[in-house]
Order: structure tokens, then sequence, then C-alpha cells
């Protein structure tokens, strides 16, 4: 198993995506620059966060046409698993490999902290190692995470389960349905604001994020696993 | 400011009608650009002298008082002069750091003033071949009654958090005060930290004859020109006039500079780097070639622009941001460009090193400009200012700060009150807006005596704080300017760190008032002292003078940066308690000093009097044993006592994990004096019941007055005081008052 | 040379906070008549054409593909001389 971690003009939070893939998935990871037109070598691609292009027009919407961005669409139609955080959930948004946009926070001000989120949706790639309705702390760190979508939209993610985080208590961002992560309906492109890559110690304040990590490589080495025995 | 058209003045109008003066030179200034030219400067070059012999870039008035300060130590491989200063950590690691005003131009824009002082910051930092680690700022205001420091303070801590999270490094930590002294004029006080192996030490250097110099960055327009001279003057009315001298921030461009010189570093294709920042293409030029004893000849042709018909004058006194100077080996300059390239960044050959020691200026194929490189960068008038005592600090000697204020029949509610002053309420409105998170190495988060950042890859952490208390240095500068080093060294010892070096940002009024450079002498020469007590040497950093609003100068406010080791992630210790049951240790001596204090403040409404003392070597001993305790595992929270006191100090340490505590205290000390004097040299410890008797016995032993004055637990903050109960509360209700005070004033 | 003028606003379906906030300063301010305050962005693009059939033809997909986001964004423009 090799993971991608994306590395646009502006990325910033790549280095701590890098090292959580070392410290919890043991597995070789390799930094790959926004350039690269071949993904082949990778099974799980993870967008970073960070401000992508400054995110000068909108969040994630000159990333979106990088030349890696064509191969990340074509490996999450291949199935291969794809996480977006932060700037990395934009980007997908830009992309339309997940449905919706982001808006300015609700406070119109940046915030980090860490914050209670409710895993709603256990049965996916990303989530396996979690407990379904378990309370988890992941830090937030953003100015634009007001997820928004249209009732059409969000009716379809209901009804797909395809919520998988949301915030508990207090909605930090004023997003719709205290949305804090979706996935795909083929649920292999996961985006979400809160970074787990930054809670995978206990000297973080939490390591709540470790799961994340371990359900990916969980789900890779059943799929694989199916694979050979096929 | 003179009108920047193309038609520039000849030399001899220049000289007839004294237009240097425009420029900020004096009379006997401009002699000496003619003696050591050897004739009348033109319009370039006069502004070339300007800008180089400003106060910003020259020193001219502090040199000699800096001349005081300890710059070395064993562990010292950079002191001031470069970018940033470096220290050694160990195993072939070094830290970087660097503190840097950017006041004036945050009094005028906020949001861009303190934007463009971080990114000035980190290119110090980075300029030296470190990866910056993490961001501090030093900040402070008004009254936020007041509607236009509300608007300062929100728009400074936007512009702080608008770089920092763009460019991806933590803001972990600082301060924010705040007093009516600094309402006209606040400070911003910015400090990056970073860290770099030996061998990849970069200096600003021209060296090697015929080498080519490249310009890489962001174009050059016409903003910021004299933003060093505007740095070295008042501010007045006409100062918002001067708007256009406010540069705008463009943190992804410095993103795109920073990855793409780290990368550079790594191909030794280079001999120097150096960042334009203040007084810019001249400023980075003249230096470069000058420490390297060289010259350089630049076409300003090759300079990228922004703007169309620039002059000479305009490109080499610019201060647009984001643009750094890198001198390359001859021959590799292709290799060089195509590392800009790959990071989006436009570069360009713009000169050669030259043998002459002249800085030569061609543009459109003439020499506009050709003046020795020393004369720019070393031969700056130096002045030794007049200095003397003020006449309020002759006063102040007879005030008795007790005597004024009655002791208060509810100290709870006193307490209360302390904790809702700006200055001691939780500042979690503005570092939640800072990413003080990005890059995931942050231990210890904003809030707690020193924010702690780890060493990937090893068991070694750094230990950051920023302290100066104004109060302090303005009725007494030479023990105030002792006090903030002797608190930030404190705080770092706090958080389980040895303390290494300082940096400094001396935020004084103007020097011309020789009252004012009485503070700046007196505190330069009390933080040189303590600095040799503590062990921690001056590694660079910054003066910045001319604080002033209306004639009145700011109280003087030698701010620190202090940077310590710690040696076992193991060690990492924060403020507050851990669990019930632990024992309260108060380790050092509460004396009746209110001078200066948060509660002489709210009690009176004014500060006089005289400062809290300072013993050094009392100091050096309570470090010492917290550290040695820290280290043998004894110690579960330790904080520093400081605005506020022991009341404040003991409601802080329960706040963080909701745990309450019963204090008894025995003393001979007024109940509310005990409480809320701001004595020095006192740190606040938990430790666990089987370690109490050794960490009194080592305390002991260490000559270091302790006293074990309660437990934690519960949900109740109970302080008696000789037997009799002053303080009953829940937490929750002081908690509130803390944490609410901030978000209220902003409303 | 012909010039794109684009603006850019917030759907009126989707809630604009930094709207709200200054229609709240402007009532502060004593401007009780505001209704409402949308904002948006305003872009000048310089265009290296004098064809302006072609270039509104052009900039309608430059605001589809990247100057707008359609899920929350309106736009329009006008085309005049550079």
């Amino acid at each position: 198993m090799k993971v991608a971690v994306i590395v646009f003009p502006g990325s910033n939070a790549d280095l701590e995506m890098f090292n959580a893939v070392e410290d919890i998935m043991q597995v070789p990871v390799e930094y790959v620059w926004h350039s690269e037109t071949d993904l082949a070598a990778y099974d799980v691609i993870l967008l970073p966060g960070g401000f992508s292009y400054g995110d000068y027009l909108r969040c994630g919407a000159v990333a979106r046409f990088s030349p890696v961005m064509e191969q990340v669409a074509k490996a999450a139609d291949a199935g291969k698993l794809i996480l977006g955080v932060c700037n990395g959930f934009q980007i997908l948004l830009e992309t339309g490999l997940l449905p919706g946009a982001m808006l300015r926070n609700r406070s119109l001000k940046y915030r980090c902290k860490m914050v209670p989120l409710r895993v709603e949706n256990n049965q996916t790639p990303f989530t396996a190692d979690y407990a379904e309705n378990e309370i988890i702390q992941i830090p937030i760190a953003h100015g634009e995470g007001n997820y928004y979508c249209d009732q059409e939209t969000l009716a379809r993610l209901k009804a797909n389960k395809q919520i998988v985080f949301t915030y508990e208590g207090e909605n930090p961002n004023g997003s719709i349905e205290n949305i804090a992560g979706i996935c795909n309906e083929r649920r292999n492109v996961l985006g979400m604001m809160p970074h787990p890559e930054r809670a995978v110690h206990q000297w973080m304040s939490s390591d709540d994020g470790k799961r994340l990590f371990s359900s990916i490589l969980k789900t890779w080495r059943e799929q694989n696993g199916a694979a050979i025995n096929a | 400011m003179p009108q920047l058209t193309h038609k520039e003045p000849t030399a001899e109008q220049i000289a007839d009608q004294k237009l240097y003066r425009e420029l900020g030179m004096t009379d006997e200034e401009f002699q000496r650009v003619l003696d050591l030219l050897g004739r009348q400067p033109n319009w370039t070059e006069i502004g070339l002298y300007s800008v180089m012999w400003s106060e910003h870039c020259s020193y001219k008035n502090s040199k000699p008082v800096l001349r005081r300060f300890p710059t070395k130590g064993e562990r010292v491989l950079q002191g001031p002069g470069e970018g940033a200063g470096i220290v050694d950590i160990g195993d072939n690691q070094a830290v970087v750091f660097k503190i840097e005003s950017h006041n004036h131009p945050s009094a005028i824009e906020p949001y861009q003033g303190a934007a463009t002082g971080v990114g000035g910051i980190i290119r110090d930092v980075f300029s030296m071949g470190a990866r910056p680690i993490a961001l501090l700022n030093s900040l402070r205001f008004g009254e936020l009654t007041n509607p236009r420091v509300k608007y300062l303070f929100e728009h400074v801590v936007e512009g702080i958090a608008g770089y920092g999270n763009c460019i991806g490094i933590p803001t972990v930590g600082g301060e924010v005060a705040f007093d009516a002294t600094y309402e006209g004029n606040p400070l911003v006080n910015a400090m990056c930290v970073g860290l770099i192996d030996h061998d990849k030490i970069q200096k600003g250097v021209a060296t090697g004859i015929g080498n080519p110099v490249i310009y890489v960055g962001a174009s050059t327009g016409r903003d910021g020109i004299h933003g060093a001279t505007f740095a070295s003057e008042e501010l007045n009315e006409q100062s918002e006039k001067k708007r256009p001298a406010v540069q705008v921030g463009d943190p992804f461009m410095e993103k795109l500079l920073l990855e793409a010189t780290l990368e550079l570093i790594e191909t030794d294709a280079i001999v120097g780097i150096q960042d334009m920042g203040a007084a810019g293409l001249v400023c980075s030029s003249a230096e470069m070639a000058s420490k390297a004893g060289n010259g350089i000849e630049l076409d300003l042709d090759q300079v990228p622009q922004r703007e169309a018909g620039m002059s000479a004058y305009e490109m080499m006194l610019s201060e647009s941001q984001e643009r750094m100077l890198v001198v390359a080996k001859q021959g590799r300059e292709a290799e060089v460009i195509s590392i800009f390239d790959k990071w989006g960044l436009r570069s360009a050959v713009i000169g050669r090193v030259t043998d002459d020691g002249l800085l030569r200026l061609v543009h459109k194929g003439e020499v506009v400009a050709e003046v020795p490189v020393d004369s720019l960068a070393e031969e700056a008038p130096v002045y030794y200012k007049p200095s003397e005592v003020p006449a309020y600090y002759l006063e102040n000697e007879q005030v008795d700060p007790l005597a004024v204020i009655d002791e208060p029949q509810d100290l709870r509610q006193t307490l209360k009150e302390l904790l809702a002053q700006p200055t001691i309420a939780n500042k979690q409105w503005v570092y939640e807006q800072y990413d003080h998170i990005v890059r995931a190495q942050t231990a210890v988060k904003p809030g707690s005596d020193a924010a702690v950042v780890m060493i990937r890859g090893t068991r070694k952490a750094l230990a950051m704080s920023t302290d100066c208390n104004g109060r302090y240095v303005y009725l007494d500068p030479q023990v105030g300017g002792a006090i903030a080093v002797a608190e930030a060294a404190r705080n770092v010892v706090c958080s389980g760190a040895e303390p290494l070096a300082i940096t400094d940002c001396l935020n004084f009024g103007s020097p011309d008032k020789p009252g004012v450079f009485w503070q700046f002498e007196k505190a330069v020469d009390g933080m040189s002292e303590a600095c040799r007590v503590l062990n921690t040497p001056v590694i660079g950093g910054n003066v910045s003078f001319y604080n002033e609003r209306s004639g009145d100068a700011i109280y003087p406010t030698p701010t620190v940066g202090m940077v310590g080791l710690i040696t076992d992630t193991d060690h990492i210790t924060t403020q507050d308690f851990k669990a019930g049951g632990d024992i309260v240790i108060l380790l050092g001596e509460t004396f009746a000093e209110l001078g200066g204090s948060e509660y002489q403040k709210l009690a009176t409404g004014n500060i006089a009097g005289r400062p809290p003392k300072l013993e050094l070597q009392r100091e050096a001993a309570v470090q010492g044993l917290v550290l040695q305790a820290i280290r043998q595992g004894l110690v579960k929270s330790a904080h520093d006592l400081a605005e506020g006191g022991l009341g404040v100090a003991i409601a802080e340490s329960c706040f963080g994990e909701e745990i309450g505590a019963t204090i008894e205290l025995q003393t001979e000390l007024r109940a509310d004096v005990a409480l809320f004097s701001e004595s020095q040299s006192r740190i606040l410890l938990s430790v666990s019941p089987e370690n109490a008797e050794k960490v009194l016995a080592m305390a002991e032993q260490l000559q270091v007055k302790a006293a074990a004055i309660g437990t934690t637990g519960g949900d109740r903050l109970v302080v008696s005081i000789n037997g009799g109960e002053v303080i009953n509360s829940p937490l929750s209700e002081l908690k509130a008052a803390w944490k609410d005070a901030i978000p209220c004033l902003i409303g | 040379m012909l010039k794109a003028i684009v603006y850019v606003t917030l759907r009126e379906s989707v809630l604009d906070p930094q709207g709200s906030a200054v229609k709240g300063a402007l009532h502060t301010l004593g401007f009780a008549e505001v209704a409402d305050v949308r904002i948006g962005k305003y872009m000048e693009v310089a265009l290296e054409t004098d064809d302006r059939e072609q270039a509104v033809e052009r900039v309608r997909e430059m605001a589809e593909k990247l100057l707008a986001n359609t899920v929350i964004e309106d736009y329009r423009f006008e085309i005049v001389e550079g």
C-alpha cells in the first residue's frame, strides 16, 4: 500500500498529513506535486489543508484545475480511497467530487479549536474503527467551513447516509445541519473540515484522529485480502 | 513627503533648497554625505542615504547603548547583525529567532500593518536557511472601551491571523495587554522561531566577484517608499495621510518564497541571501556587499516592476513585500532560476558582485548612482543622546501605593474584577483566530505561561514566550527591564525548559527627549544584567523609537522574546492543576509591592510608586529549583505569578481543567496585598502529596522560600488568610468573569 | 481592447454573513432605511480582443468554470471598451 499526499502551491497541512500516515498507518507515503499526471502508483490519496493558491478567489477554486485533479477524479472513479481535509475538502467540493459548497464562517472569523464531532456513519472505509454516534475530539482550523447545499442535495445526503461527521453541541461555523464531513455515494471519497491528522497523539490534546487512519488501513487490507483470495 | 514625480530635483537644488530635510535628514547628516562622497549627491543617492541612515536601518541613536547587551554565549552561533540570531540546541540542530516591531504601519492600517509585520519577521528567519516553526506576537493597545482601539485590536488580530494562517506557521503564543498609554500608538511586535541544521546556516553576504545578484519574489511597486523613515518619526495628525507608506502583504507569495528558498539552500548554488525588508533593495544590496567587503552593480531595468515608469529612486526605496535578494555562484544562475520557476516565482539576474566597494546603479543605460556601500551600511552617524532622569521618576520615590488603597470588604469581588481586566482576562477570542496547531507540533497551546513546540524525530521541544510589563518599566526602567527578562525566563522554565537566549523589541518614545533616552538606557542596563545572571544572551532584535502620539511617549516597553530548550518531552509542564488532592506550593516571597500592579490600576485608576523589586540571584535560584523538580518528575503544574499576583495565578491554574483549590495563607500582610501584590520570583506549583516533602526539602537546600499553601480539588476556590475565609466562590463564576470579559468588550 | 466587468454575488437563497454584518452596522449608524445588504465580488478582466460576441461567450465560460461557484453564487457581467 502506498499513500500520496498531494501538495498544491499554498498547501500547508501536508506535513502533518504525511506524519500521521507515517506514525499511524506505517506504510510508504510520498508527497506528490500538483503538476503530477500519474497517480497509478498510489492506493490512497490525501488532499491536505492549507490555502492553495492563497484561496484568493474562493477556497479551492484554482487548485481544482491543477493537472493532478484529473487523476484524483480518475482514482475516485476507480474506487481508490480519497480523503480531503479542510482545504482538501474545499477542493473536492469545487471539483464536484462531493456535492455542495463552502461559505465563510457565520461569525466571519477564522476559528481554531478542539471541537466534539459525532460519528454519524461508521460504515465507511474512513470510520470503520469508530462506533456509530461516538463523540470524538478533533480540532478545526478554518475561516470558510460553513458547508452549504440546497435542500434537494441535503435530502440526498441524508437518504444515502453520506453525512459522516457532524458538530456536536455548538456549531462552530454555521454549516447546514451541523455538517462537518460528508462522503460520496460510493463511500470512497470523504471530505471533512476538522483535522484528524492533528489529533493522533495524546500530546496533541486528543488522539481520536488515529482511528480514521487505522480505518483506512483496515479497509484497504480487507479489500486487498479479498481481492487476493478471489 | 516629497512628490515623487518624473522630474527629480537636481543635486544643486537638493543642497540649496535643503530638500534632504524632507527625507528626514539633518543639515549635519547632509554635510556628512558631502564629506563621504566628496561631491553633491543626486536625488537617487540622497534617497539611499536617507533610508539607510534612518534609525530603523542604522540604529544611529541606539547603537552605543545596545553595545551593553551581552551577546555571546557558549551556545550562540549567530548574534545580532544578521536576519536573525541562532542558538545551538545539540544534535547539529539550532534554533533561529527574532522579534520585530511593526507599530506605526499597524496604527495607520492595522490589518496590513500587522500582516506585513508577520511576513517580514518570517522572511528574516527563513532567509537564514531555517524552517519557521512558530510565531508569537506581543501586542499593546489602549483601553478597549475606546472604539478606535477596538477597531485597531480587531484588525491587528485579523491581520496576524490572515498572514500566519495562510502561510501555515502556527501562531502559538505571545501576549496582549491594554493600557491607555498605547491608545494612539499600539505596539505590534511579531516574533518568529525557526529550526535549522548547523551546516545549512545562510548569511546575507555578497561574496565572490562576478557572482550574479538575483532578485526573486513579488514585483516592485511604489508601495512603502520611505517606510523605514516613517517608522523613525512620531505619529501625528499627518500620519493618516502617509497611508501609501503601508504595504500590502501576500502570504501566498511568501509561502512559495519560503519553500523555494529552503529548496534552493539544499542545492549549494548560492553564497548569500537576504530579505528585502525595510528600505528594500538598497538595504539588502548595500548590506550584503558591505558585509563581504565588496561592491554591487545593479541594472535596474532588470528589476521586475509592477508599475510603469518607476524611477531608480522609487525602485531602490520601494518596500514592496515578499521579495528576496540572492547572490548565487557564477554559472549556476539557471539552476537557481529553475527552482524559482517551479514554485511559480518571478526571478531575474539584476546585477553582479564587484570588487570596487561601490553600489552602482544603472538605469536605462546610465549610471544613476554610485556610492561606497560602506558609507551606506556602516558609516551612518552615531548619536550619543543626552539622557536625564525625568521628574516623574523622582516624584514616585515618595509614593506609597498602599497608603491610598483601602482594604476591600469583598475580596471575591476584587478577584473577579481583576480576572476581568482585559490584560489578565482569557485571550481565547484572540488565539482562536490564529491557527496555532498547523504543522501539528504544538504541544502547549496559547494560554499557558509559554508555548511548547515539539521537534519531530527527537525527544526535544522548544518553549517560547514574550513578556514585558510596560508599567514596571515606566516606574523604574532598570528594574522593569530586568523583570521583563526574568519573567520571560520564568515562563519558559515553568514549561520545563532551560532558557537559552532572548531577542528583544525595544519600543520607546522619541530618543530626542532626554527623559525617554534615560528610560532607554536604564531599561537596557536592567535587561543586560538579567541576561548575564540568567545566562540568556541577546541574539538579536530591533529598536522602535518615536512611539508617541500628540507628543506623549508610550510607557517604555522593551518586549523580550525568550526561547528555552526542553531536553525531554516528558518534562513538558503546563500551568493547569491536573487532579484533585494535589498539594499547592508557593515558591518565593510576597512583599507589599503594589506599584504598577493591576490591582493598583484597578483600585486607583493609575499607577504610581516603584515597581516590585527583583533580586536576580533569588530569581535564578527559584528557576533552578523548578527546572530541577520538573526534570525529576516531581511537578504536575507550574505557573509564574505575574499580573494580579497570587490570587489570579491560583485562579488561572484552576481554570484549565476546572479543578478547584482550598488555600490557606499565613501572612503578616494585609489580605488584599497578600493576594494581589506582584512581587517577583514567585512560582506556583502543584505536586502529588507524596512528592510535596521532596520539593520542599529541595527548596530549603537551594535556599528558596517555599510553603505548602493548600490542596487542589472540588469545584470552588476557597482562600483563607490566617484562618479567616476571605474568598469562597464557585470556580464557574470566576471563570466566567475571566472568559467573557474580552468578548463582552468587543461586543 | 475590451474589458469585462464581472459581478459575483451569493445567491438569494444563501445567507450572506458579511452582508448581514454590514446591514447591522449601518442600522447602528442610524441608516434605518437599509433593508438588506448583499456583498459580492467585482472583477475587471482585460481582454485582448475586439470581438464583442466572442468576448461574451468566453467570459461566460470563465464565470461558469472559475470566477463563480454556481452552487452558491450568481454572476453577471458587462463588456465595455477597455
